[in-house]
C-alpha cells in the first residue's frame, strides 16, 4: 500500500510525471507506431503450424476426378438460373436428391431500414436450399458445412457446380464422421444470416425467416466457396468476419497445406507471399499485406459468409477463386481436391477447433502474429492517454469541475445526445440516410459555440460536495476537467475496444490519442481545429478507405473516393441493422460523443 | 421537503416499472453481475410454478430465495424499493439531526480543538443529503429503520437476516446506535448497558424464530433451510459473478473445500468485533462500513449490494477532503464496470479468453471496492482526529506535521 498511503512517495512520483510528461507521452506514442510497422519483419513473425493433433498427423489422399461432372452442373445451373431469373430451388433440390443428399428449403423475407443501393434491394424475399449428406456410421452430432453463396446474377454457378459434384463424391465414402451440409444461399449474406438464426433458433437480426425442417448437429466448421470462372489462377482466403472476429488459425494453416500439397496458388489479401525474408522487399509486402488486413478487420464488416458463421463459434473460411492473367490456370479439379482434402481432414477433429489462435494479424500466408506480440503497440498507445490523464490529476484536476460555474451548460450530456441522434435520425429518413448522416456530424460542430451562449442556470444540488473553493484557477479548471473527463471517456473506450477487435482499436487510437493529448485552448487555435476534424471518426473513415485502396494498388481519385466513402457510410448503417454490426454503434454512440467533448475543449471561452 | 421526495419515488418507481417490462429486462436477468442464485427473478417463477403445481418448491436444486414475501412477489419488489427509499430518507434525515445535537454537544463541551470551524457540518449541505440518498438508491433488501424504537428496528434485522443471512452482523452497530440513543455508555461493567443488550437480543432472537417458524407453518417443511441458509453458506452454486467465491472453489479439491469454505465465510463475519471496538462512538459509520464489508464478502453479490452501501456516500460528504486516492479508484471501479460485459464476452460468446481473464477483473473490482471502504475508513479516524486535534498540526519543533497510517 505504499503508493496508496505515503505522500511523500507520491509526492515524488507526481513531480516526475509532470515534469516529463510530454517526452514520453511522445516517446509512448512513438514506439506504439514503431512497435506496430515493427509486426511484418521476421523477429516478431512466426511461422504457422498446425496446432491440432488431429488434423495435423494424418494423411489423406484425394481422389476426387469430377470436374466435367462439375462443369455440366454448372450450365445447367446457370441455364435455369437465367430462366427463372431467381435462384432455381425446384432445380436444385431435383439435383440434391440425384446426388443422394436429404434436401430442405428455407424461405426468408427482409424488408431493410432504407433501400440499400450497392445491391439495389429493399424488400429482400429468398429460398434457400440445403442437402444433408448423414454420416453413414455416426449418429449425427456433428456437422461441416460448404456453402455457396448466390447472389442475384449466376455470378456463383462454377461453385454450385463443384459443390454438386463434391457432393456426389462425398455420397460415395465411407469415412464420414460427421453430416455434411451442402448449403446455397440466395441473396448471399442474408441468406446465410437467415439460414444461421433458423438453424441455431435464434433471433438477432430480425429477420423472418421459417424453420428449419432438417438439422445436423452442431456445426464444426464451415468453408464457403466464391468461383467466377471454370478455370482459377489463384485462390483467394479470407479470414475476417464480423466486427473483426477472426476463425480459429488452424483452419487457415489446413488451408494453407492442401494449397502446398496441390501446388495450388494461394493469396490472401489478393497479395501472394513474399520470397525472400533477408532484404527489404519480402518485409515491405508482408507489411502491406498487414495494413489490408488491419483495415479490413477494423471496418467490422462480415466478408463473406464464414462471416456471418463465426458469431455462432462455428470456424469459417471464404475461399475465392480468382481467374487473373497468369498462364497456368488450375481448373476445377484441383479446387476440388483441395476441398476434400480440408473436408477429410477435418471430419478427423474430436472437439472444436481450440488448440491454435483466435487472436492473430496475418503478414503473409504462412506468417502469424500473435496476440501477445501485438498488443503492447495498442498498450503503447493507451499509455499516453494514462500519461496525459495522470499528469492532469496530479495538476490538481477534479472531474467534478466539468460541470462547474464557468461554464454552467453541461457538455456530457449534450455531446451524448448529439451522438444519440447521429444513431437514431438518419435511419428514420429512409432516402436521405448518409446526408442526414453528415449532416447532423457537422451539426455537432457548433455545439461549442451554442452551449456558451447560455447564461448560468440553477447549479443542480448533485454537483459539488460542500468544501470546493474555486481559486482564480477558475477558468483553467474548466477546460482541464473537461479535458480530464474526455481522456478517460476515450481511454476506456479504446481499450474495451482492443480487446475485441485490436485493429479498430489501435486505427482510432493511432488517429485519436495525437489529437485528444495536444488538444487545449491556448495554443494555435485553426491549427489545433485542423487536427482535430482531420482525426475525427469520419475522416478517419475516409482516409482509410484512401490507404487500403492504395494499397490495393488501385489507387482512388478524389471523386471517386468521397463517392465510395458515401456508400462506406450507407453500407456501415445497413450492416448494423441487418446483421449487427458494431462499428456504426460504437462510432455514433461512442467516439462521436467522445471527440465532441474535445472540440468543445479546443473552444473553451 | 416532502415534495421533492415524492417527484424522486414517482421517477423511480415509473422508470422501475418501464424497465420491467421492456425488452431490456430480459437482457438484464440474464447478466451475471446482476443476478445471483439468490435473487434470479427466473428462480422465483420456478418456484412459484412449483408450489402451483402443489410440488415444495426446494425441491429442485433451483430455488434459494426465502418464502414469507413469496405471496405478494410482483408487487413486492416495487413496493420494498420505494418503502427502502423513504425509510433511508428519514433514516439520513433523523440521522442528521443526531449528529447535529452531538456537535452541539461537544461544541459546548469544548471537546474540540479551536481552529476545526470548517470541519464542523452546517444544516444547509446536509439537507440535501437525505434526498441525494434516496435517488442513488437501487437495489432493495429489506432495511431496518432506525427509528429509536429498538422493537422495530429488532423486527427488521430479523427479516434481513431471515432473507440473506449476513445482516446478523448489522446486530451490533444496531445495538450500539439504540444504546447511544438511549445515553447509556458501552462499558463492560454497566448494568444498563448488558440488560438493553440482553433485551435487544432476546426480540431480536424472538422475532427471528417467529419468522423462522412462520414460514415452516407457510410449506409445513423445513426444508427451506437447507435450500436457503445451507446454500448460502455451502456455496455450491459457481456461476461467475462479481465475487470472489466462485473462481476459487471451481478450482479447489474437495478435501479442502470445506476449510476454505469456513475461512472465506468467517472473513465476512469476523470484521465486526475489531470495528466495534474502534467505531463504538459512531455506529451509524460502522453500519455503513459493516453493509459494505458485507456487499464486497459475501457468497454472492451483485451490483445491487454494491449499490446499496455506494448509496450512502452522500451521507459522508465531509469526509471527501481526507479521501486519498478517491479518483483512482473511481477510475478502477468504472474501468471495471466497462470490461465485466467485454471480457464476458470473450470468454462466453467469442470463445477465446477464458475465467482468467474474468476473475481478474473481478479481483480487481473487488480490490479496488476494499480500497474505497478503507480509504472511508481512514478519512473518517482522520476528521475525528483533527476535529480533537487541531486542523493545522505542528510537530514539536514547529514545522507542519502530516497525519500518516501506518
Amino acid at each position: 500500500m505504499g503508493l496508496l498511503s505515503d505522500p511523500v512517495r507520491r509526492r515524488a512520483l507526481a513531480r516526475i510525471v509532470l515534469r516529463l510528461n510530454a517526452p514520453l507521452c511522445v516517446l509512448s506514442y512513438v514506439a506504439g507506431i514503431a512497435w506496430f510497422l515493427a509486426l511484418a519483419f521476421p523477429p516478431l513473425t512466426q511461422r504457422t503450424y498446425m496446432s491440432e493433433n488431429a488434423m495435423g498427423s494424418t494423411m489423406v489422399e484425394e481422389q476426387f476426378v469430377g470436374g466435367d461432372r462439375a462443369r455440366a452442373f454448372a450450365r445447367d445451373f446457370t441455364a435455369h438460373h437465367r430462366k427463372s431469373g431467381a435462384l432455381p430451388v425446384a432445380w436444385l433440390e431435383r439435383t440434391m436428391q440425384s446426388v443422394g443428399l436429404e434436401v430442405y428449403t428455407q424461405s426468408f423475407s427482409r424488408k431493410l431500414p432504407f433501400p440499400d443501393e450497392t445491391h439495389e434491394r429493399y424488400m429482400v424475399l429468398g429460398t434457400n436450399v440445403y442437402g444433408i449428406l448423414r454420416a453413414p456410421r455416426a449418429a449425427s452430432t456433428e456437422s461441416l458445412v460448404l456453402t455457396v453463396p448466390c447472389g442475384p446474377g449466376s455470378t456463383n454457378s462454377q461453385a454450385v457446380g463443384l459443390m454438386l459434384a463434391l457432393a456426389a463424391h462425398f455420397r460415395g465414402q465411407i469415412y464420414w464422421a460427421k453430416d455434411i451440409i451442402f448449403l446455397v444461399t440466395e441473396h448471399d449474406l442474408l441468406g446465410t444470416e437467415a439460414w444461421l438464426e433458423a438453424y441455431h433458433d435464434v433471433n438477432v437480426t430480425g429477420i423472418q425467416s421459417s424453420p428449419l425442417q432438417g438439422r445436423a448437429g452442431a456445426i464444426q466448421a464451415a468453408v464457403a466457396l466464391e468461383l467466377s470462372s471454370d478455370v482459377v489462377t489463384s485462390l483467394d482466403v479470407t479470414v475476417e468476419g464480423l466486427n473483426g472476429q477472426l476463425p480459429n488459425l488452424d483452419l487457415l494453416n489446413l488451408f494453407q497445406t492442401f494449397c502446398q500439397k496441390g501446388g495450388l496458388l494461394c493469396t490472401l489479401q489478393g497479395k501472394l507471399q513474399p520470397q525472400d525474408w533477408t532484404s527489404l522487399d519480402g518485409p515491405l509486402q508482408s507489411l502491406q499485406t498487414l495494413l489490408l488486413m488491419v483495415l479490413r478487420q477494423a471496418s467490422g464488416r462480415p466478408h463473406g459468409p464464414h462471416g456471418l458463421f463465426l458469431r455462432y463459434r462455428v470456424e469459417a473460411l471464404t475461399l475465392r477463386g480468382i481467374n487473373s492473367f497468369r498462364q497456368y490456370k488450375y481448373d476445377l479439379v484441383a479446387v476440388g481436391r483441395a476441398l476434400e482434402g480440408m473436408f477429410r481432414k477435418l471430419n478427423h477433429l474430436l472437439e472444436r477447433l481450440h488448440q491454435s489462435f483466435f487472436f492473430y494479424l496475418l503478414p503473409a500466408l504462412s506468417r502469424f502474429v500473435s496476440i501477445g506480440l501485438y498488443m503492447p503497440a495498442a498498450g503503447f498507445l493507451l499509455l499516453v492517454l494514462g500519461l496525459k490523464i495522470s499528469s492532469l490529476h496530479e495538476a490538481g484536476v477534479n472531474p467534478e469541475e466539468a460541470g462547474g460555474p464557468s461554464n454552467p451548460a453541461p457538455t456530457l450530456p449534450a455531446a451524448q445526445a448529439m451522438g444519440l441522434a447521429l444513431y437514431i435520425l438518419p435511419v428514420l429518413g429512409q432516402h436521405a440516410v448518409v446526408l442526414t448522416l453528415l449532416a447532423i456530424y457537422v451539426a455537432g460542430l457548433a455545439l461549442p459555440h451554442n452551449t456558451h451562449r447560455h447564461s448560468s442556470g440553477p447549479e443542480l444540488p448533485l454537483n459539488l460536495p460542500p468544501c470546493r473553493v474555486m481559486s482564480s484557477q477558475a477558468p483553467d479548471r474548466g477546460w482541464m476537467a473537461l479535458k480530464l473527463v474526455a481522456l478517460i471517456y476515450l481511454a476506456l473506450q479504446l481499450g474495451c475496444i482492443s480487446l475485441t477487435n485490436f485493429s479498430l482499436g489501435f486505427l482510432l487510437a493511432a488517429t485519436m490519442v495525437p489529437a485528444a493529448a495536444l488538444i487545449n485552448p491556448h495554443g494555435p487555435r485553426s491549427l489545433y481545429a485542423i487536427l482535430l476534424v482531420l482525426t475525427s471518426p469520419a475522416a478517419t473513415l475516409l482516409g482509410s478507405l484512401f490507404l487500403w485502396r492504395e494499397l490495393q494498388e488501385m489507387p482512388l481519385s478524389l471523386s471517386e473516393g468521397w463517392q465510395l466513402f458515401l456508400a462506406a457510410l450507407a453500407q456501415g448503417v445497413l450492416e448494423h441493422h441487418t446483421y449487427s454490426a458494431l462499428l456504426f454503434p460504437l462510432l455514433t454512440l461512442g467516439l462521436y460523443p467522445c471527440w465532441l467533448l474535445f472540440w468543445n475543449v479546443l473552444f473553451w471561452k | 421537503m416532502a415534495a421533492p421526495l415524492a417527484l424522486v419515488l414517482v421517477v423511480a418507481v415509473t422508470v422501475r416499472a418501464a424497465l420491467f417490462r421492456s425488452s431490456l429486462a430480459e437482457f438484464i436477468s440474464e447478466r451475471v453481475e446482476v443476478v445471483s442464485p439468490l435473487n434470479s427473478w427466473k428462480r422465483v417463477v420456478e418456484g412459484l410454478s412449483l408450489l402451483d403445481l402443489g410440488v415444495s418448491p426446494y425441491s429442485g436444486a433451483v430455488f434459494h430465495e426465502v418464502s414469507v414475501p413469496f405471496h405478494f412477489i410482483i408487487l413486492w419488489s416495487l413496493i420494498t424499493d420505494a418503502l427502502t427509499a423513504v425509510a433511508l430518507y428519514f433514516a439520513i434525515q433523523d440521522f442528521n439531526k443526531v449528529v447535529f445535537k452531538k456537535q452541539k454537544l461537544l461544541l459546548e463541551l469544548d471537546q474540540y480543538a479551536p481552529d476545526v470551524a470548517e470541519l464542523i457540518r452546517t444544516p444547509m449541505e446536509m439537507r440535501y443529503i437525505p434526498l441525494k440518498v434516496a435517488l442513488l438508491l437501487g437495489y432493495s433488501i429489506p432495511l431496518f429503520l432506525f427509528t429509536g424504537s429498538a422493537f422495530l428496528s429488532a423486527i427488521f434485522l430479523a427479516l434481513a437476516t431471515y432473507q440473506s443471512l449476513y445482516p446478523i452482523t448489522l446486530f451490533v452497530p444496531g445495538l450500539l446506535y439504540l444504546l447511544q440513543r438511549q445515553y447509556i455508555p458501552v462499558k463492560v461493567k454497566s448494568k444498563a448497558f448488558w440488560i438493553f443488550s440482553w433485551e435487544y437480543a432476546m426480540m431480536y432472537g424472538g422475532s427471528l424464530v417467529v419468522i423462522i417458524c412462520l414460514s415452516f407453518f407457510l410449506l409445513s417443511s423445513w426444508d427451506f433451510i437447507p435450500a436457503v441458509y445451507g446454500f448460502i453458506l455451502s456455496v455450491p452454486d459457481l456461476t461467475p459473478n462479481i465475487g470472489l467465491f466462485w473462481y476459487f472453489f471451481a478450482e479447489m479439491f474437495e478435501h479442502f473445500s470445506l476449510f476454505f469454505v469456513c475461512v472465506f465465510q468467517i472473513n465476512v463475519f469476523f470484521y465486526t468485533v475489531p470495528l466495534a471496538i474502534k467505531l463504538k462512538e459512531h455506529p451509524i459509520f460502522f453500519m455503513f462500513i459493516q453493509i459494505a464489508i458485507i456487499s464486497i464478502f459475501k457468497s454472492y453479490p451483485t451490483v445491487g449490494d454494491v449499490a446499496l452501501y455506494m448509496a450512502f456516500f452522500p451521507v459522508w460528504n465531509h469526509l471527501y477532503r481526507f479521501l486519498r486516492n478517491i479518483f483512482v479508484l473511481a477510475c478502477i471501479i468504472i474501468i471495471c464496470s466497462f470490461l465485466f460485459p467485454v471480457l464476458w464476452h470473450l470468454w462466453i460468446y467469442a470463445g477465446s479468453a477464458n475465467s482468467n481473464f474474468f476473475y481478474a477483473i473481478t479481483l480487481t473490482f473487488n480490490v479496488g471496492q476494499i480500497l474505497l471502504i478503507s480509504d472511508y475508513f481512514y478519512a473518517f479516524l482522520r476528521r475525528e482526529y483533527y476535529l480533537t486535534h487541531g486542523l493545522y498540526l505542528t510537530a514539536k519543533d514547529g514545522t507542519e506535521a502530516m497525519l500518516v497510517l501506518k
